[in-house]
């Protein structure tokens, strides 16, 4: 599975995704040394910059933007064709014209989060004190580190209250962060499959995943662009066992079962006899062509840390008192990365808080990454909230003030 | 204690009021425009839909995952969650009123239920059916087995409502946990208000259920 770049092609994968680092095909904000990014870490990050698209139009009222955040290995092609990869965009499920999160009505901004390899400063982005890659010299980045400079891009467009927030598992605590640090700047919430915090058995999971990245020889402590390597094995692996904990027992059931892979007898070697391997192996390598090994330290790191009721004083509903915010909570029912209880608990908070929150668990199979997948039920509970939550702004059904 | 301290004058709630069902249409009628309330057992959101067409800021507790669903499709602030387990969640005084309609009988703890909704809000509105109407009476006297009516149809192996209770037996409970009650009114068969001069028995006899307005005694 090892498919490392070849030095010969005019321009290959790996190139093509160094140059997104720093000069993506998408929008840009850059903010320079007299607005710094000012991290949880104590390090003012500066210059930074903030790559992102948007769809649809604002309106005049500036009352119709949407604002979706994505999740751990996401990025701001949301809604279009995706640079490197050729695909379509991500949660084009949920995003487009006449879609629950509908472009010909909304202005949606989707943006790369900081620490991540699309085009926002990361790791895998030049350091402009020394013209070199960052990689570990990146400073540790939080999830309201990320939320604070998706703020500072809002600032930019000159919007001041989104008329909603939406986004899933790592972008749903995007999501949570904005509700709590900006509530005057978020009419409603739509936090999708995510947690107030990281458990420890998420917490777990990542290290494996980093621990694989680490010992690829190839990882050089994090120095692999100098060495013109890619730690691409471990990555690989690390998604492997990341998107075992998407899926559900049952959906890999239904997918896989013990189905043999384009054979009629196990080969009693360790080639990848089932589909279910063959499967995991293809989306390792194809991760590894779009992702940095280092960014997804990073953001591994930032989902652990994430801990909204310990920046409370270690009472979630704190974190919400008072707050005039509209929220949907959306669980699934076979997600094991963030179950239900998780959402219950942000409810709770919520509710505790007197907030105005409804809860929708649903039904599926699908695991953790059914808020990706086709999910009629979900889409229509998403729809709904945001035509309530846009009538109660007075919008019309154009996307203008009614 | 007679039922005509207890009432106010009642606007009409007969067949001309639309496609609401006419307890609903009552409740509504309790209920302040602009108040907020929670509606426990919210099924699938007719009332709180009603609610919130006069102005109220409604939310709604619903067992039923499917139930909690349409609701929220709808775009209701509707949350899964269960009477007995879940209202302790809430902090004192959270709403204007709090709605149980057709569910204290089926609540494992129907004492510690009201008391929640009491604490939880300045008022109550409980509606539940009425085991001392006079069908129900005249079933277990006659036949010797436990009533089965149109709107009760469950046998009693299959019933989710384990705790039934007459107007009468009401009143008691209210009185024993210092409960005032500022409006009553017994609804018949088809769902009209009885008359208000009545007596307690005879609304304990021809009542098919109880709306009852509650607030705390010396709130």
């Amino acid at each position: 599975m090892s498919e490392r770049a070849t030095a010969a092609s005019p321009v290959t994968p790996l190139q093509q995704r160094s140059r997104e680092a720093d000069r993506p095909t998408s929008q840009l904000a850059l903010f320079g040394p007299d607005q710094p990014l000012r991290l949880d870490c104590g390090v003012d990050l500066s210059p930074f910059q903030i790559a992102y698209q948007t769809y649809g139009q604002l309106n005049p009222e500036r009352s119709n933007a949407i604002l979706v955040c994505h999740a751990l290995t996401g990025d701001q092609h949301v809604a279009n064709v995706h640079p490197l990869t050729g695909k379509p965009g991500w949660w084009e499920t949920l995003v487009g014209p006449g879609k629950p999160i509908d472009t010909a009505r909304y202005f949606v901004i989707c943006s790369n989060v900081v620490g991540s390899c699309m085009g926002s400063t990361g790791p895998s982005s030049a350091n402009p004190a020394t013209g070199k890659v960052w990689g570990l010299d990146f400073p540790v980045i939080t999830i309201p580190d990320m939320v604070r400079a998706q703020a500072m891009l809002v600032d930019r467009l000159g919007i001041g209250t989104l008329l909603a927030v939406v986004g899933g598992s790592m972008g749903g605590m995007q999501v949570l962060q904005w509700a709590s640090a900006y509530p005057d700047r978020v009419f409603s919430a739509l936090p999708i499959a995510c947690a107030t915090r990281h458990s420890a058995h998420n917490i777990a999971f990542h290290e494996v995943g980093r621990q694989a990245v680490m010992a690829d020889p190839d990882w050089r402590q994090g120095r692999y662009f100098e060495h013109d390597v890619r730690p691409q094995r471990g990555l690989g692996v690390a998604r492997m066992a990341a998107h075992i904990t998407y899926l559900s027992d049952a959906a890999l059931h239904r997918k896989f079962g013990r189905r043999l892979q384009d054979r009629q007898n196990p080969t009693f070697s360790f080639d990848a006899d089932f589909e279910v391997e063959s499967y995991l192996r293809h989306q390792g390598s194809s991760f590894v062509e779009r992702f940095d090994a280092n960014s997804y330290l990073y953001l591994t790191r930032a989902m652990d840390y994430f801990d909204l009721a310990a920046d409370h004083g270690g009472v979630l509903a704190t974190a919400f008192r008072g707050t005039r915010t509209r929220f949907c909570v959306v669980s699934f029912t076979s997600d094991w990365l963030f179950p239900t209880p998780d959402s219950r608990s942000i409810v709770h908070a919520l509710n505790a808080g007197g907030a105005r929150v409804s809860f929708a668990e649903i039904e599926t199979d699908k695991g953790h990454d059914a808020f990706l997948l086709d999910v009629p039920e979900f889409f229509d509970i998403a729809r709904a909230f945001l035509d309530s939550a846009a009538a109660a702004r007075g919008l019309g059904r154009t996307g203008t003030a009614a | 204690m007679t039922a005509q301290d207890l009432t106010l004058p009642l606007a009409s709630a007969g067949p001309s009021a639309g496609p609401y069902r006419p307890d609903h249409l009552l409740v509504a009628q309790m209920v302040e425009p602009g108040s907020r309330v929670l509606d426990v057992g919210c099924g699938e959101g007719d009332l709180l839909r009603l609610l919130e067409g006069r102005g109220v800021d409604g939310r709604g507790i619903e067992l039923s995952r499917e139930g909690v669903n349409r609701c929220v499709a709808k775009g209701l602030a509707v949350i899964q969650g269960d009477a007995d387990t879940d209202l302790v969640d809430y902090p004192d005084d959270s709403f204007d009123y709090v709605i149980l309609s057709q569910t204290l009988q089926a609540t494992r703890q129907p004492r510690v239920v009201l008391e929640n909704l009491l604490r939880i809000g300045r008022r109550a509105i409980v509606s539940f059916p009425n085991f001392g109407h006079w069908k129900m009476r005249l079933q277990l006297l006659v036949k010797g087995q436990m009533p089965r009516t149109e709107n009760l149809p469950a046998t009693w192996y299959d019933t989710a409502n384990i705790h039934f209770c007459t107007i009468k037996d009401f009143v008691q409970l209210c009185d024993e946990i210092n409960v005032r009650m500022e409006r009553a009114i017994a609804l018949d068969l088809s769902g009209r208000p009885l008359r208000l001069n009545a007596p307690w028995w005879f609304w304990n006899m021809f009542g098919e259920q109880g709306v009852f307005l509650l607030t705390r005694r010396g709130a």
